[in-house]
């Protein structure tokens, strides 16, 4: 621990470890938020002194900020050392754990709850931000996209020149709110969720979409062009000098995306860009997601589906596996307590398909499949009574939501 | 196959925030399984809005969304044409609120509503949010969705309840809300429920339908009751839909009720306990 901090911020920071040391012991989970409370209660300005002497990075958006944070970490640690909050724990106390953990690391990769954002920025000091999206999550919590955007956009405008924003141009709100910036460079990382931000969110007129474009027939607000972006293949990425040839062991166009912004904010600190792909490549599952594990004799592949837009990527995913299809829902918290959110999804393009339905709302989901001509083979409020119904050695595909995914990789996935 | 049933879904993008399309799909189904077809006519924003559609349904959605909706349906003023040649309306949350006298958003601007529904919508706090059960008014099964608004709905004389609020707030309207959930003039049917609704209350689903499939002849005779604009004489039974019961909803509607009475009797004890 530097001897700069403050004795009250290093005594702090041991009672936090120890209580997450002894959390962990007690099998109350990874501790990291406990310890984090702990630390702050003891030093209510610790992440301010820990992110000082670091160059900070955010990442913010409602799908990708795990994997994207991850990608960043990895990257930049081919030029210095990183604290990173590789297990998601993505508000003040998660965050204040993680460099603790890592007091003398030059760079944090730190992945931040959407609406925490603001206060984090200000805490941390960090000088670059990157923001990927913001689609409907959790509707329950009040924090309506159109809420988010508003405070993203002022955060925006109050950064200086030295704070540099690295945004996702294809998502219009996102756009909205980075253009506030004095200092943004933009990425075009697709989005294939477009229900919120059918209206321009300027000025409230509907928004005109052709060949991954978007414009504002009304005020002319437009997408902004960009030195970075994924080409359609998803497997090129086209950089300021030249484009790239991406080589990623995660699946999914999506993840061309968060790896096309990871790309565009890691190269701005220093990473020289064939350390950065090379560094990309590494990463084939990010704290459980993509993980493929076994469960008796059967190969078992972990995604996660928290929301229409996510849900959207994981059937584009799947579609091509003959894995056996096993849903898992559940709505507790911080799940959002509604998921209405699943007739969002257009399960239809895969009427005819077995799945198994799993999870504490394994009800609604199966009302939903059934609804929408998917073949209910089975449902149960164990994922895992799945395997009995799956043919000898055929593999699962196992999409859940946050909490039922968080569940099933503790149950899963050593750690 | 019978003719189709011209079902409109107006502005998903706009309002079907809160996974209120399901709605129509399930419309959709439920046709389907009877034999019957539909033709869904999807209405985007800057869309003319047909008028001869039987079944026109409206969802939820934020603010800046709503206002949109409300001043684009107002410009085209085919829904009232519609109604007028008795077309069915069934609207959700923020469609609700659209077709009242008038709303109002963040901020206590108050906007003007298409006045086809005698109501009037104001903010209230908290915001209501959670599970809803509430008891038809005709005896129908109960109703059982989640709600998520932060307006509250007074009624006029015109526009009667649907439901009588068991958990949940429902419409909201008043000091303190006045009990009812959802309303039902002439041919519109709104309430303030998620879920989708119409997922969670197939009796809702097909009772929609069949005044859908009576050319939106008006009824007094059943169901939801005072279905039927106010000066309506006629009587007219609706026609009968062969029963269906979808796999898996009897599961859900005990799942819910249980969960949200169970939830309704643990506040009642806390309350006591204070």
């Amino acid at each position: 621990m530097p001897q700069s901090l403050p004795f009250r911020s290093r005594l702090a920071t041991t009672a936090g470890q120890m209580a997450a040391a002894a959390s962990r012991k007690l099998g109350r989970g990874r501790g990291q938020v406990v310890g984090g409370r702990i630390m702050l209660r003891l030093d209510p300005a610790l992440l301010h002194r820990l992110a000082a002497p670091m160059r900070v990075t955010v990442v913010s958006a409602t799908n990708g900020k795990s994997t994207t944070t991850r990608l960043i970490a990895q990257a930049l640690r081919s030029i210095g050392s990183v604290a990173h909050n590789a297990t998601g724990a993505n508000m003040g106390a998660g965050l204040v754990t993680a460099l603790a953990d890592n007091p003398a690391a030059r760079f944090a990769a730190l992945e931040v709850d959407e609406a925490h954002l603001p206060d984090v920025v200000r805490q941390t000091g960090a000088d670059q931000l990157v923001l990927l999206n913001l689609t409907r999550d959790q509707l329950d919590r009040g924090s309506e996209v159109r809420l988010l955007a508003e405070r993203w956009r002022q955060l925006a405008a109050d950064l200086g020149p030295e704070t540099q924003v690295v945004a996702n141009a294809d998502d219009p709100v996102v756009a909205w709110a980075a253009q506030a910036a004095p200092n943004t460079l933009w990425v075009g990382c697709g989005q294939r969720w477009t229900a919120d931000s059918a209206l321009c969110p300027a000025c409230g007129a509907p928004l005109a979409r052709a060949g991954g474009r978007w414009v504002c027939p009304s005020c002319g607000m437009a997408r902004p062009e960009t030195s970075w972006s994924v080409l359609p293949d998803a497997d090129q990425i086209a950089t300021p000098d030249g484009s790239v040839r991406l080589r990623l062991a995660l699946p999914g166009r999506f993840n061309a995306g968060n790896a096309a912004i990871a790309l565009a904010a890691v190269c701005s600190r220093g990473v020289p860009k064939e350390a950065a792909l090379q560094a990309f490549a590494q990463v084939s599952d990010v704290d459980g997601r993509y993980v493929q594990t076994l469960a008796g004799d059967h190969k078992v592949r972990l995604l996660l589906g928290k929301n229409p837009a996510s849900w959207a990527e994981m059937m584009f995913l799947v579609a091509d596996s003959d894995a056996l299809l096993v849903t898992v829902l559940n709505a507790r918290g911080a799940d959002g307590r509604d998921p209405s959110w699943i007739w969002d999804v257009d399960f239809e393009d895969w009427a005819g398909r077995p799945v198994w339905v799993a999870g504490e709302r394994r009800f609604d989901m199966a009302v939903r499949l059934e609804t929408a001509g998917l073949e209910v083979i089975g449902v149960s409020q164990d994922p895992l009574a799945a395997l009995d119904q799956a043919q000898p050695n055929q593999s699962l595909d196992i999409v859940a939501n946050y909490t039922a995914f968080q569940q099933l990789r503790a149950e899963l996935v050593p750690s | 196959m019978n003719q189709a049933v011209g079902i409109v879904h107006l502005y998903p993008t706009l309002m079907g925030t809160y996974g209120d399309g399901g709605n129509v799909r399930l419309l959709v189904r439920r046709l389907a399984v009877r034999g019957l077809g539909a033709t869904v006519i999807t209405v985007n924003p800057g869309d003319a809005v047909p008028e001869l559609a039987d079944l026109y349904v409206i969802g939820g959605g934020e603010d800046v969304s709503q206002v949109v909706a409300a001043r684009q349906l107002a410009t085209s003023g085919a829904l009232g044409r519609a109604l007028d040649r008795g077309a069915v309306l069934f609207a959700v949350c923020a469609g609700l609120q659209v077709l009242g006298h008038s709303f109002e958003v963040a901020g206590g601007r108050l906007e003007p509503g298409l006045g086809l529904l005698d109501a009037t919508t104001v903010r209230r706090q908290p915001r209501a949010v959670g599970e809803v059960l509430a008891q038809p008014f005709d005896g129908s099964p109960l109703l059982t969705g989640y709600e998520n608004h932060g307006g509250g709905t007074l009624l006029g004389p015109l526009a009667r309840p649907l439901a009588q609020v068991i958990a949940g707030v429902g419409n909201g309207g008043g000091a303190k809300g006045d009990g009812t959930e959802g309303m039902v003039q002439g041919n519109i049917v709104a309430t303030y429920l998620h879920g989708p609704v119409l997922a969670r209350n197939p009796a809702l689903a097909d009772r929609l339908l069949a005044m859908a499939l009576a050319g939106g002849r008006p009824s007094g005779a059943s169901g939801l009751g005072q279905v039927g604009r106010p000066n309506a004489k006629r009587s007219i039974r609706l026609p009968e839909l062969a029963p269906y019961e979808a796999p898996y909803v009897a599961d859900l509607r005990a799942e819910r009720e249980q969960y949200t009475r169970s939830g309704r009797l643990s506040a009642e004890s806390a309350r006591t306990r204070r």
